[in-house]
C-alpha cells in the first residue's frame, strides 16, 4: 500500500527521480528549521536516511508522502522526540540540543483526541499550551485572554467550558490547535492536522492557518494531501523512504488526483490488482 | 459525638481525613495519565519497606517511604527505558517487593505475618503519636505539590509528548508524580491498609467523574468524597466494631454507585438543555458536499 500510494504522489509530480532541492547546500541566516543530512532511526530500522529541509521565516511548508515515508519522524526530530544518529538540526539558528525557548513553537501533534483519562474542559486543555509563557505556572490576566484569543482563532469560543469528551473529531483538531496557538508562536509545526476532521472543521483549520500566516507566523505541515490548505502552501517536500524526493512548489493534483477522494492505483500493480479505495468515490 | 473525648479517636480521625484529602489528589493525576493501578503496585513494593522496618527495629512508616519512593521511582524508569518487557519487570518488582516483605518480617526477632496484617489492611485505631507527625509532613507535601504544581502536572500527564514541546521538565514531573504517589501509599498505609490504598486514589476520582465536566471539579468533588468516607468510615468503625480500612472502601465504592445512578438523569436532562439551545433544523449536517457533486459528475 505505501509503495503504490507513494507511486501514484510520485506521478503527480513532475521529476519523479531528480530531486529538485531549493537551497540545502547554503542556509540562509532567516531560516526557521533547518535539518542537514538528518538519519534517524526507530528502534533498528533506519526510518530518515540523511535528509536536508529548511523552512524559513513566513514560509509555509508542508510534508508530503505515504505512510511510513518518515514525514512524522522527520517532524519529530526537530522537536526533539527522536533522536538524530548523525547531521543537524536546528530551530532559529540554535542546534537543536541547546534550543529552550519553546514558547515560540507552537506544536500540534498527531491525535485523535485531546481527552484523557479525567474530564476536562476546552480551556483547560488549550491552558496548557500557555504554560511556556507563564512565570511557574501562574497564569495572569494577559494569560487568560490569549488563551481566549485562541480558542477564538479556531471558532470554539462558545464550547470553552465544555468537556473536550463532547466533542467530534475535527473539534478535537480545533483543541489542539487552540492549544499551540495559545502561545502565540512564531512557528508551527502541526502533524496531519486534517486527519479525521469533518468538511466544515477543516474550512475553519484552513481559514485559521490563514490568519496565522497573513500574521507572519512560519508553518511546517505534515499532511497525507493537500486538501483544501493547498492554495496557502508555498512549498512542498515529499518524502519517501527517508529521502527527500521533491522539494519545490507544490505537486499540483492532475486528472482523477484532483477529486477529493480520488483511488490511488499504482501505475505498476499487477494486472487486476485492486486499486487502493481511500475516498468518497469508492 | 463522644469519640471526640479519645485521645486515639482523634489521632485515627486526624489521619483518616489526612488520606481523605490527599490519596485522591494524588490519584486523580494517575487516573489522567491511565495508570490507575500505580498505586497498587507502589502498595506492594512498600511491603518491603515495612518488614525492613521491622528487621532493622527502624520506624516502618518511614521505612516503607524509602522503599516506596525508590520503588515509584524505578516504574518510572522502566517506563521510560523498557518498551516491551516493561510490563514483566514491573510485575518482577511488585511480586518481589511483596515477598520481600514476608521475608524480612518472618526474619525479624519474633515478627511473624501477624504484624505485616496492621499494614496490609489498615490499623487506624493504632495510630501512634510519632505516626501521626509522619502522616502530617508527608500529607502536606503531598498537598503542596498536587495544588502548587497542578497545571504543570495537568499538562505532563494529558499529554506528555506536548508538555516536552512546551518546554516543561517532563522526567522531573513525571518523577514527582512518581514520588508523591508513594509517600501517599504510605500516608495511607496506616489507614486503610497497603492492599486497599489504591481504591482510595481511584475510585473517589472516578466517582467524581460522573458529575463533573471539568478538571478542576473532578478534583474538588474527588477530595470532598474521600474525605467524607474516611470520616464516615472511621466514626462507623467506633460505633459498630467493623475494620476501618474495608468500611472506607465500601463506602466509596457505595459512593460510585450512588452518584453514577444520580448522574444518568443529570446528563440527560444536560442533553435536552443543549439540544433546545441549538437552533431548530440545522441544515449543516446532511447536506452533500458540493465536491461530491462535482466527482459524481465525471462518473468515476
Amino acid at each position: 500500500m505505501d509503495a503504490s500510494v507513494t507511486g501514484a504522489k510520485a506521478e503527480s509530480v513532475s521529476s519523479e527521480s531528480v530531486p529538485e532541492s531549493v537551497s540545502s547546500d547554503s542556509v540562509p541566516s532567516d531560516s526557521v528549521i533547518s535539518l542537514r543530512g538528518v538519519r534517524a532511526e526507530l528502534g533498528s530500522r533506519p526510518v530518515l536516511r540523511g535528509i536536508d529541509l529548511t523552512v524559513r521565516r513566513g514560509e509555509v511548508v508542508a510534508l508530503l508522502g505515504a505512510n511510513g515515508s518518515g514525514k512524522s519522524t522527520a517532524v519529530r526530530t526537530v522537536i526533539g522526540q527522536v533522536p538524530v544518529s548523525a547531521g543537524e538540526v536546528e530551530l532559529f539558528g540554535t542546534p537543536q540540543r541547546r534550543f529552550r525557548d519553546w514558547a515560540r513553537i507552537g506544536y500540534v501533534p498527531q491525535r485523535t483526541t485531546a481527552a484523557g483519562g479525567v474530564p476536562a474542559t476546552v480551556t483547560e486543555i488549550v491552558s496548557s499550551g500557555r504554560l511556556s509563557r507563564t512565570r511557574f505556572g501562574v497564569f495572569r490576566k494577559a494569560d487568560r485572554e490569549a488563551v481566549r484569543h485562541a480558542l477564538d482563532l479556531v471558532g470554539m469560543a462558545d464550547r470553552a467550558r465544555d468537556n473536550v469528551d463532547a466533542l467530534s473529531g475535527g473539534q478535537h483538531q480545533r483543541v489542539l490547535i487552540a492549544r499551540a496557538l495559545a502561545a502565540e508562536p512564531e512557528l508551527l509545526i502541526m502533524d496531519e492536522p486534517m486527519a479525521g476532521v469533518d468538511l466544515a472543521s477543516q474550512e475553519v483549520l484552513a481559514q485559521t492557518l490563514k490568519d496565522q500566516v497573513a500574521a507572519d507566523t512560519t508553518v511546517l505541515l505534515v499532511l497525507h494531501e493537500l486538501g483544501p490548505l493547498e492554495p496557502l502552501i508555498d512549498r512542498a517536500v515529499v518524502l519517501r523512504d527517508g529521502c527527500v524526493q521533491h522539494d519545490g512548489p507544490p505537486p499540483r493534483a492532475l486528472g482523477q488526483h484532483a477529486l477529493p477522494g480520488h483511488d490511488h492505483v499504482h501505475p505498476h500493480a499487477p494486472a487486476g490488482a485492486e486499486p487502493i479505495r481511500t475516498g468518497l468515490l469508492s | 459525638m463522644d469519640f471526640l473525648n479519645y485521645a486515639f479517636m482523634q489521632r485515627a480521625l486526624l489521619a483518616a481525613v489526612l488520606v481523605g484529602i490527599t490519596a485522591p489528589a494524588v490519584g486523580i493525576y494517575l487516573v489522567q495519565r491511565r495508570q490507575a493501578l500505580m498505586g497498587d503496585g507502589i502498595g506492594h513494593v512498600a511491603m518491603t519497606g515495612v518488614g525492613l522496618g521491622f528487621l532493622l527495629s527502624w520506624s516502618p512508616v518511614w521505612m516503607a517511604t524509602a522503599i516506596s519512593v525508590l520503588g515509584a521511582v524505578t516504574m518510572e524508569l522502566i517506563r521510560w527505558y523498557g518498551r516491551t518487557r516493561g510490563d514483566i519487570a514491573l510485575a518482577m518488582l511488585f511480586y518481589g517487593g511483596m515477598a520481600g516483605g514476608v521475608m524480612f518480617i518472618n526474619l525479624a526477632p519474633g515478627g511473624s505475618n501477624a504484624n505485616l496484617t496492621s499494614y496490609l489492611f489498615g490499623s487506624l485505631s493504632t495510630v501512634s503519636e510519632s505516626d501521626v507527625t509522619a502522616i502530617c509532613l508527608l500529607a502536606a507535601f503531598v498537598v503542596v505539590v498536587t495544588l502548587g504544581l497542578r497545571r504543570q502536572l495537568f499538562a505532563v500527564s494529558q499529554d506528555e509528548e506536548f508538555a516536552r514541546v512546551t518546554g516543561l521538565p517532563v522526567r522531573a514531573l513525571n518523577l514527582l508524580t512518581a514520588i508523591t504517589a508513594a509517600v501517599t501509599v504510605t500516608v495511607a498505609m496506616r489507614v486503610v491498609g497497603l492492599l486497599l490504598v489504591s481504591a482510595l486514589m481511584v475510585v473517589p476520582v472516578a466517582a467524581a467523574q460522573q458529575l463533573s465536566r471539568s478538571f478542576a471539579a473532578t478534583f474538588a468533588i474527588a477530595v470532598a468524597i474521600g474525605v467524607t468516607v474516611t470520616i464516615g468510615g472511621t466514626v462507623t468503625s467506633y460505633y459498630q466494631d467493623v475494620p476501618p480500612g474495608a468500611t472506607i472502601v465500601l463506602l466509596t465504592i457505595a459512593a460510585f454507585i450512588a452518584l453514577s445512578v444520580l448522574a444518568a438523569p443529570l446528563a440527560r436532562r444536560r442533553a435536552r438543555a443543549l439540544a433546545a439551545a441549538q437552533p431548530a433544523g440545522d441544515p449543516a449536517e446532511c447536506a452533500i458536499p458540493a465536491t461530491r457533486a462535482a466527482g459524481d459528475e465525471v462518473g468515476v
